[in-house]
């Protein structure tokens, strides 16, 4: 048995629910905490990008269409499927943030509890965010949180499965679409959650996952007029400030977040939900 | 018939207009050491008072003082006693309401039945709204004590001087912020009256200071390293660069910019009311109005029953002195704006729209700009994409629901809607699917400061009213 040879995987783009190379052809080493080769990743370009956010916003209408309901269900299906593959991502998550076994399992737990967390929050978000206004006329108004749109995501360079769940499970739980950018150095993490995703009811686009260098896709996800939102948790800290201004063209949403990675298994409040939502407020006259 | 008027002006002495104004810091008014501006009646073109506007130095000495006001005064005062002062503002604004709207309609313009009735009103209430909000923000949803931020920078635009103040200052301070204000440099008298009631009231020197300049003195501002959050209202194109500017600063901004806001009406529409809606959408306030109903979208089988309907109602519009109780439209703010909006016109014609101008008499002097309506608009046109902010509007057609949605959503825009029709389940399926921060259903321009106003994409980010517009001025 033991001298088997193993099959060993292709790490791809997830584009539109497909895993199509970088169209570049490029690809680069990943290496484990040790500087041991694990595997090569597709290096993903501004076409890559370009066509992930094509897919995101394609994806948009019937993702932030769907009943709370169904996508409460949706996400949740996603962590039962999370759950089957436990030991990959421990695995995974040892090899790549250098991790002790149990360290990487509790890691892998805790990315899997917090998708829960963000699953259940579907169906509460308008109730704990929306209101009935008690406006002074004949009217009846009130307010509903809807998804902001497509939302580009740095994703943490440290944290390769907690922190990329922590920052991905909230853009889907709004219903909004996400183009995310995997930590450059971890990225293998992020491809397995995008294979757990795509056997999942998740609808392709929904999810879009570029794997390569941050500082080389994250300028033109920041001026990308088709983006509304930007997290930049992962970004080059001296990056930030070029990052923030290319956002301000287009009005983008840009999410305050630290400028280190906080500490990820702290339970999370609201903000980032409240981060990526829009208050609509609707208006109509009472009478008979 | 034709309906005879005689004039009915309100007297312009209640206004108690003085010669000169000054700014406001730290409780006090002083002098700025800026270039004094000069603020217009644009009905008349006269100048109706001078007043000082601030240098770098002045905006340096107001973030000091109001740094100082958060940090001694403000910032730790129990939200219980913080209220007692916003609710003293409102009732005051109350007891001079007519005074303000006298003098808003001579600064800006405006009809004096919408100063009237909708701006000083509508700002009275912000502040008693947002005062008894002060003592209860651990139940607005935001945590169980949430803090203020600090001091906020805030820059208002000319359309609406009074009530835009209102909706900057009253929940900085229900949230514990102190405030330096700019207000537009062609209106900034109100404001000032403002600082006059704030000082009656009583509020601690220094907790809301009113720095009157132009576009200058307001980057001085938002870009003053002293200030922990800015507030902006105003053209998307400044909102841009002040988004940019503020990039890696940390701090706090929300923007309310323009808009291009689509007024879809169905064929089941009330049609009558729906003119009513229409003619409220885009001729309120002149058009001057980020929100205002600009592209109207009409279903291909009554557009032109609607469309005549609708020039015979703008025809009946009395255009002229803002004083007179009959005016329904207004002066044109200014000179600069008033050339605008005759650019954008012209565009339209040259780039093949019909246009229709009202004929009714305009003023000889002063700036005035008939109520016109463009038909055979395309959505590539200037006069569809470009935020025109003047009584000019665009019609568009449209045959399927779908084919509405995706007509109003074209645009970097998303502040407003307007909806028509008599059927209830439409109503929701229009309003979910139009990206935008407010949909008017059956109605337009309502405003209230417990409902959330804001917008989506290239209008802006952040809400003004409501629980969700708290969110602004808490360090959440």
């Amino acid at each position: 048995m033991s001298d088997r040879v193993t099959v060993s995987k292709t790490y791809k783009l997830y584009l539109g629910g497909a895993f199509p190379r970088s169209e570049s052809g490029r690809t680069y080493p990943v290496a484990d905490a040790h500087g041991r080769f694990l595997a090569n990743a597709a290096q993903a370009s501004r076409k890559d990008l370009r066509e992930a956010v094509v897919a995101a916003r394609a994806a948009f209408g019937k993702w932030s269409g769907a009943t709370a309901y169904n996508r409460g269900q949706v996400l949740y299906r996603v962590a039962e499927l999370l759950e089957g593959r436990r030991e990959q991502f421990a695995a995974e998550v040892a090899a790549g943030e250098g991790v002790p076994g149990k360290r990487a399992q509790s890691l892998v737990d805790a990315a899997i509890d917090r998708w829960v967390w963000y699953a259940g929050w579907t169906d509460k978000l308008a109730t704990v965010l929306g209101a009935a206004n008690p406006v002074a006329g004949p009217y009846f108004s009130f307010s509903v949180p809807e998804p902001t749109g497509v939302v580009g995501v740095l994703a943490p360079q440290g944290s390769s499965l907690l922190g990329l769940v922590s920052v991905v499970a909230p853009v889907l739980a709004v219903g909004a679409t996400a183009v995310v950018v995997a930590s450059r150095d971890r990225p293998l993490p992020a491809v397995t959650l995008t294979e757990v995703l795509a056997t999942s009811d998740v609808p392709g686009g929904v999810v879009n996952l570029l794997t390569g260098h941050t500082a080389e896709l994250a300028p033109w996800l920041a001026a990308h007029a088709d983006v509304n939102a930007l997290d930049l948790t992962g970004a080059d800290a001296d990056q930030r400030v070029e990052l923030e201004k290319a956002a301000a063209g287009t009005v983008k949403r840009v999410l305050r977040v630290p400028t280190s990675e906080p500490e990820w298994t702290d339970q999370p409040d609201i903000g980032r939900l409240r981060a990526l939502v829009e208050t609509k407020t609707v208006w109509h006259p009472m009478g008979i | 018939m034709t309906w005879e008027y005689a004039p009915a002006p309100e007297s312009r002495a209640i206004a108690n207009l003085k010669p000169s104004y000054r700014m406001f810091v730290d409780g006090e008014f002083v002098e700025g050491k800026g270039e004094p501006l000069k603020s217009v009646n644009p009905a008349t073109e006269e100048v109706l008072a001078e007043v000082s506007t601030a240098s770098q130095a002045d905006v340096d000495h107001a973030v000091k003082v109001a740094r100082r006001a958060y940090d001694k005064v403000w910032g730790r005062m129990p939200g219980t006693e913080r209220a007692k002062y916003i609710f003293r503002i409102a009732r005051m604004i109350a007891e001079r309401a007519r005074e303000l709207a006298v003098l808003e309609s001579l600064d800006n313009g405006k009809p004096i039945k919408e100063s009237r009735d909708t701006d000083v009103p509508t700002a009275a209430a912000h502040f008693f709204y947002h005062a008894g909000w002060a003592d209860k923000l651990g139940y607005a949803g935001l945590g169980p004590d949430p803090r203020p931020l600090g001091v906020a920078g805030q820059v208002i635009p000319w359309n609406f001087p009074l009530l835009m103040a209102a909706w900057k200052i009253a929940p900085a301070l229900a949230c514990g912020n102190t405030v330096v204000l700019k207000p537009a440099e062609t209106t900034p008298l109100t404001a000032l009256v403002l600082a006059e009631i704030i000082q009656q009231a009583e509020l601690p020197p220094g907790v809301v200071n009113i720095l009157p300049g132009a576009g200058d003195v307001g980057a001085q501002l938002v870009n003053h390293p002293g200030i922990d959050k800015v507030a902006f209202t105003g053209s998307t194109e400044v909102g841009k660069i002040i988004q940019g500017s503020l990039a890696g600063t940390g701090k706090k901004l929300t923007l309310e910019l323009g808009g291009k806001a689509a007024n879809v009406v169905f064929d089941d529409a009330p049609l009558d009311q729906a003119v009513e809606g229409i003619v409220n959408g885009i001729f309120f306030n002149q058009g001057h109005v980020c929100c205002a109903g600009s592209r109207l979208l009409v279903q291909e089988s009554i557009a032109e029953e609607l469309l005549d309907k609708l020039r015979k109602r703008v025809s009946t519009l009395r255009v002229g002195d803002p004083l007179d109780k009959n005016t329904d439209v207004g002066a044109i703010n200014s000179r600069a704006q008033l050339d605008k909006i005759h650019e954008l016109v012209a565009a339209g014609e040259q780039e093949g729209a019909h246009r229709w101008t009202s004929a009714c008499p305009l003023p000889d002097k002063g700036f005035f700009f008939a109520p016109t309506v463009f038909a055979d608009v395309t959505q590539s046109m200037r006069i569809a994409q470009e935020e025109i902010f003047g009584p000019v509007l665009s019609v568009l057609t449209f045959r399927t629901p779908d084919e509405a949605v995706a007509k109003a959503n074209n645009t970097p825009y998303g502040l407003s809607a307007g909806v028509w029709t008599e059927k209830g389940s439409r109503i929701l399926w229009m309003a979910n699917r139009l990206r935008a921060g407010v949909v008017w259903a059956n109605t337009f321009n309502r405003f209230d400061p417990t409902a959330p106003f804001g917008g989506y994409q290239e209008s802006g980010f952040g809400r003004e009213g409501g629980r969700t517009g708290l969110e602004a001025y808490l360090d959440v």
